[in-house]
């Protein structure tokens, strides 16, 4: 048997009853990583001997009944490189953090401690999550496992592919304007954007503070589920986390959309989107239809104002958080300088890649003085719109369903030159990170080349378990599917 | 928006970026696409609408005026260029 | 000169608050200490770190607000400034500039031409900076972040000061009214008190204002009169030469009693403010606003009258005694024990300042000793237990080392020889060592008795009450 094809919750029941144990699972997987990330390229950094130690020491604990409540005990997972790991590389995929190990651990980290998490590695992506192709990773470009000429997709591409490529069970990654739901629509995959606030960030090295989120992506919905049970709840070192009644996600897992309400806005269906993906979720929302939901197309405005303001807000505040890399205190510095104006510049100069400096310059732009109104401000009361007209359409619908990516995933290179274009890739998905509202991307379908495409979920804030729900019942009905290379492989062994 | 040259010497100047000339041209017309395509929000009519800057309305996270931290300078340094008796070393700083 | 100028002074005042942690994490604020011991990744600014305010700055920032009569913003927030220099780790400041806490307040202040009020602009939060240690030897600047997240208040005023006077009026106004609140130490010498001087120039009649400079670094109250005073002779100088004056940030060095201006930042001063997104609003209710109204302590003003009348002291003892509310704390405390306000006052304003300008570096507000100690000691000088002078020596320590004074009597073989035998005999046998002395009394020469009683003490080894002594000596010779 291959573990490694197993979900993370069926790898997790293998450990618990004995029959395999977590130094099993985290050999088996790097026998592939070590096999295929060659040519993925999803790691950045491995750590192997820490994942073995790590694995014994949860391994004692299982046998000790310590973790019988935590289904996820001892099954190797992979963390994306702007989450902070203790001692151990966190690089944002950018030269300026280079050899930059975080004396403490995110709040995510430690949570996945408590619950006999195993790390295998930090997983590559666009340098500081700005992308939608993991194609500026100082590492090098991470290739799409269904097809080694396409992107997997960014910022979270790493994760993304992994997961895909079977080199880990599950992923964690962040969420700025897609960065979970995108790579996870172009490589096939499942990922959960939370509610803004519902996960803290602490140890999230920031892109964009008010819209940054972490999120799991796996290999399914229930894996999901399960690892946003363990990642969730209030961290008072962040003090835009939420305090809510805990929930328990897994609860959710129920098929049965029976008396949903699914809006779809004839917006999100409109020029650009491939006619192959409107086809694909159109027919994944006539399938939640049959199974007793109600789906009704309605008119949602504001689509196209998003991106524009995302770019604002977004740039603005990266301008301001990655002023702090600047050769002084961690990472890299320049070698040859004269004095300190030069240190600062030339070190930010070649640390930084030309898609992080571009978003620097936007965002001190639209901040600086007589720009400020024009460009922030505004940007800040279209988001106020934005956030208006979502609690509108959920004061009719359940959820809002729609494509995640208007196309399958690119082919590498292809958006490179063109920032603009690369932008407007994620105008289904930003405008849910300006609301902070929770969103889903799960599998619905195979276009022409046979390259996956993506359906996506988006909820009212602090409504995953209906997310969850309705994401389920969802994939109940799709056949499961994965990259050829896998399917050739031993193939059969999963229907 | 038309961005001049001037404009990308102040910008990087911000960004505290020493861009080469062939980095100037560049940004200065991706900047040019960008800020046009941005100045799409100009069509709508946002008077009277409140910026905003936090999407929940919260407020008032605090936390209690107790030490919870003890010195730890080797970790704050470690990861540092350069250390000089337990301080980060930059270039001399003069007003 | 052809006319006559007016100087228009504008104060931005900087206080460290007394906080026991820092702003937005739990780091301590203790001065001092080794360089980076009082740093944690957050006020370092590494990397996924996030800032959690601190209640105690608020609730102090509140009570500064309100005592210098400011209208309270209820729902404020928190700013980013944004500039690249080395002992700001985040390269941003979280302040506030949009909505700064409290704003149109103003103090009255005393003058030679009576009460003035001062307006204040506005009264905003923010963190400190870190400290740069400049290394000649090396041609290195090293990077200490123990004060950096130390929380501020800085309180600008309106343009309303007029002369260096005024000037240090006002700030000692501030300092002694956030003393007064317990929200700061005000030490200048120490930094937790900071004040930045923006002044220009008019012809007296002129209503528009001059272009005014910012003037920086000035450490003591005469730095700052002779600050005011070159910067008007400068700007004056400049004016009446046909020039004008660049605004610009001028360094004062007070040894060589100029300022300069200071190198202007290669790049444009831009700081790019926008709302922090990592701070969610702070909400200031009403009753916030009530509970702080009502813990506002007695202010100088009415301590002093109070003490008038209580105390029956002098008005400029009264004054004296309130400069700090150290002081007048100390002062209430030892005469409630000893029952002798006028006793502990002298002590407090002839001794204890005494020791305050000899050992210290004038401020009152250190003095850090007993006031049981004090009220002891003042009880045994009365009940004759200890002459003056020794009283003296015990009340240096009790200044210092806050010495229980019975102890220290004991110790040190202070207390008086109440054995009037033995003071007898003493006397008997100076006296009959010491015929002239005696001859001249008689004679008439009633001064000689005073030889006699300083044999006396010299014998005694001090431990004898020279007036005592005195009376046995002259019922001796009047025999
Ligand atoms: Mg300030
Ligand atoms: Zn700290």
């Amino acid at each position: 048997m291959d573990i490694t094809k197993l979900t993370a919750l069926e790898l997790g029941k293998l450990i618990k009853s004995g029959k395999i144990t977590s130094m099993d699972a985290v050999r088996a997987q790097f026998e592939k990583i070590e096999e295929r990330d060659e040519t993925y390229n999803c790691y950045i950094t491995l750590t192997k001997d820490q994942a073995l130690q790590r694995a014994e020491a949860v391994q004692r604990q299982i046998e000790a009944g310590e973790l019988d409540e935590s289904p996820l005990a001892g099954v190797p997972m992979a963390v994306k490189d702007n989450i902070c790991t203790k001692g151990v590389l966190t690089s944002c995929a950018s030269r300026i953090l280079d050899g930059f190990e975080p004396p403490y651990d995110a709040h995510v980290m430690e949570k996945l401690d408590q619950a006999g998490a195993v790390m295998l590695g930090k997983l590559n992506m666009d340098e500081f999550a700005m992308g939608s192709t993991t194609e500026t990773s100082y590492y090098g470009p991470t290739r799409n496992p269904w097809n080694t000429d396409r992107v997997p997709g960014g910022s979270s591409g790493g994760a993304a592919a992994a997961v895909a490529a079977r080199e880990t069970w599950y992923a964690l990654g962040s969420d700025t304007g897609g960065s979970i739901r995108q790579p996870s629509s172009f490589c096939g995959v499942t990922g959960i954007k939370p509610t803004y606030g519902r996960v803290s960030r602490y140890g999230l090295i920031a892109y964009a503070s008010s819209l940054d989120q972490i999120g799991p992506i796996a290999r399914n919905v229930s894996d999901c589920a399960a690892i946003l049970d363990l990642i969730c709840g209030y961290d008072r070192r962040d003090s835009t986390s939420v305090a809510c009644p805990e929930e328990k996600f897994t609860d959710a897992l129920v098929d049965d959309v029976k008396g949903l309400r699914i809006g779809i806005p004839n917006s999100y269906l409109g020029e650009g989107l491939d006619p192959q993906v409107k086809a694909a979720v159109t027919e994944a929302a006539r399938k939640l239809e049959k199974k007793g939901a109600s789906v009704e197309y309605f008119d949602m405005g504001m689509v196209d104002y998003a991106i524009p303001a995302y770019y604002v807000i977004a740039s603005a505040e990266a301008s301001s958080n990655l002023s702090r890399f600047d050769g002084v205190k961690y990472g890299y510095r320049t070698p040859v300088f004269e004095d300190l104006q030069q240190l600062y510049k030339k070190t930010r100069d070649e640390g930084f890649g030309m898609e992080v400096k571009r978003r620097m310059m936007i965002g001190a732009f639209v901040l600086s003085s007589g720009y400020y109104d024009a460009y922030y401000i505004k940007a800040l009361k279209v988001k106020a719109l934005i956030k208006k007209g979502f609690d509108q359409a959920f004061e009719k619908y359940d959820l809002i369903l729609g494509p995640t990516a208007p196309t399958t995933a690119l082919r590498i290179g292809e958006n490179l030159s063109d920032p603009l274009k690369m932008y407007l890739g994620d105008i289904y998905t930003v405008s849910v990170n300006l609301a902070g509202l929770p969103g889903i991307s799960l599998p619905c379908g195979l276009d022409s080349e046979g390259m996956p495409i993506g359906v996506q979920m988006i909820g009212q804030t602090f409504s995953e378990k209906t997310l969850i729900r309705a994401a389920y019942s969802l994939e109940k009905e799709i056949s499961q599917m994965e990259p050829a290379f896998l399917a050739g492989q031993e193939g059969g062994e999963r229907a | 928006m038309i961005v001049t040259d001037e404009t990308i010497e102040y910008v990087a100047a911000l960004a505290k970026l020493d861009l080469t000339d062939e980095e100037k041209a560049r940004a200065k017309v991706d900047l040019g696409n960008i800020l046009d395509y941005v100045e799409k929000m100009n069509e709508l009519d946002t008077e009277g609408v409140e910026p905003m800057s936090h999407v929940f309305p919260y407020n008032n996270v605090f936390r209690d005026d107790v030490v919870t931290n003890g010195a730890d300078p080797d970790s704050i340094l470690k990861n540092a260029p350069q250390v000089k008796d337990g301080g980060f070393a930059v270039p001399p700083t003069f007003d | 000169m052809s006319r006559e100028y007016e100087t228009v002074i504008g104060l931005e005042v900087h206080c460290e608050l007394s906080t026991k942690t820092k702003i937005f994490c739990g780091c301590s604020t203790e001065f001092g200490g080794a360089p980076n011991t009082h740093v944690c990744p957050v006020c370092a600014g590494m990397p996924g770190t996030l800032p959690v305010l601190n209640r105690k700055v608020v609730d102090f920032a509140l009570a500064a607000c309100l005592a210098l009569n400011c209208h309270i913003t209820q729902h404020c927030k928190f700013d980013r400034k944004n500039y690249f220099y080395p002992d700001l780790p985040k390269a941003y400041q979280i302040s506030q500039l949009y909505l700064p806490i409290g704003r149109n307040g103003h103090v009255d202040i005393e003058t030679e031409n009576g009460t003035k009020s001062i307006g204040i602009h506005e009264i905003h939060m923010e963190e400190d900076a870190g400290k740069l240690i400049h290394d000649q030897w090396d041609d290195t600047t090293i990077v200490d972040y123990n004060r950096c997240g130390v929380p501020l208040i800085e309180i600008v005023s309106e343009p309303d000061m007029r002369s260096a006077d005024e000037v240090i009026a006002y700030l000692e106004k501030l300092r002694r009214t956030l003393q007064y609140l317990g929200v700061s130490d005000c030490r200048m010498q120490e930094g937790s008190i900071r004040a930045d001087i923006n002044l220009s120039v008019r012809p007296v009649g002129e209503e528009k204002l001059g272009t005014r400079t910012e003037m920086k670094n000035m450490n003591s109250f005469k730095a700052i009169a002779r600050a005011i005073a070159a910067e008007t002779d400068r700007q004056i100088e400049v004016i009446e030469d046909g020039g004008s004056v660049t605004q610009e940030t001028r360094r004062w060095d007070d040894n060589k009693g100029a300022s300069y201006a200071m190198r202007s930042k290669e790049d444009a001063q831009d700081y790019r403010y926008f709302p922090d997104p990592d701070l969610p609003p702070v909400f200031i209710s009403d009753e916030w606003i009530e509970k702080t109204k009502d813990a506002q302590p007695e202010f100088r003003e009415e301590k002093c009258a109070r003490f008038v009348s209580q105390y029956s002291l002098p008005e400029k003892d009264a004054l004296l005694l309130t400069d700090s509310v150290r002081m007048a704390d100390l002062f209430e405390e030892t005469a409630k024990i000893s029952k002798k306000p006028r006793e502990a006052a002298n002590w407090l304003m002839v001794e204890a300042m005494r020791l305050v300008k000899e050992q210290g570096d004038g401020d009152a507000s250190k003095m850090d000793f007993s006031p049981a100690h004090l009220a002891r000691l003042i009880d045994l000088l009365g009940q004759g237990t200890i002459n003056r002078a020794g009283a003296r020596e015990v009340f240096e320590h009790i200044f210092a080392e806050d010495v229980d004074p019975d102890s220290y009597i004991k110790d040190h073989g202070l207390a008086i020889e109440n054995d009037s035998d033995a003071l007898g005999k003493v006397i008997d046998q100076v006296i009959a060592a010491n015929p002239k002395s005696v001859g001249d009394y008689k004679a008439g020469k009633k001064k000689a008795v005073g030889f006699l009683v300083g044999q006396t003490m010299k014998a005694m080894k001090g431990k004898a009450d020279p007036a005592a002594v005195n009376k046995m000596i002259v019922s001796r010779l009047e025999k």
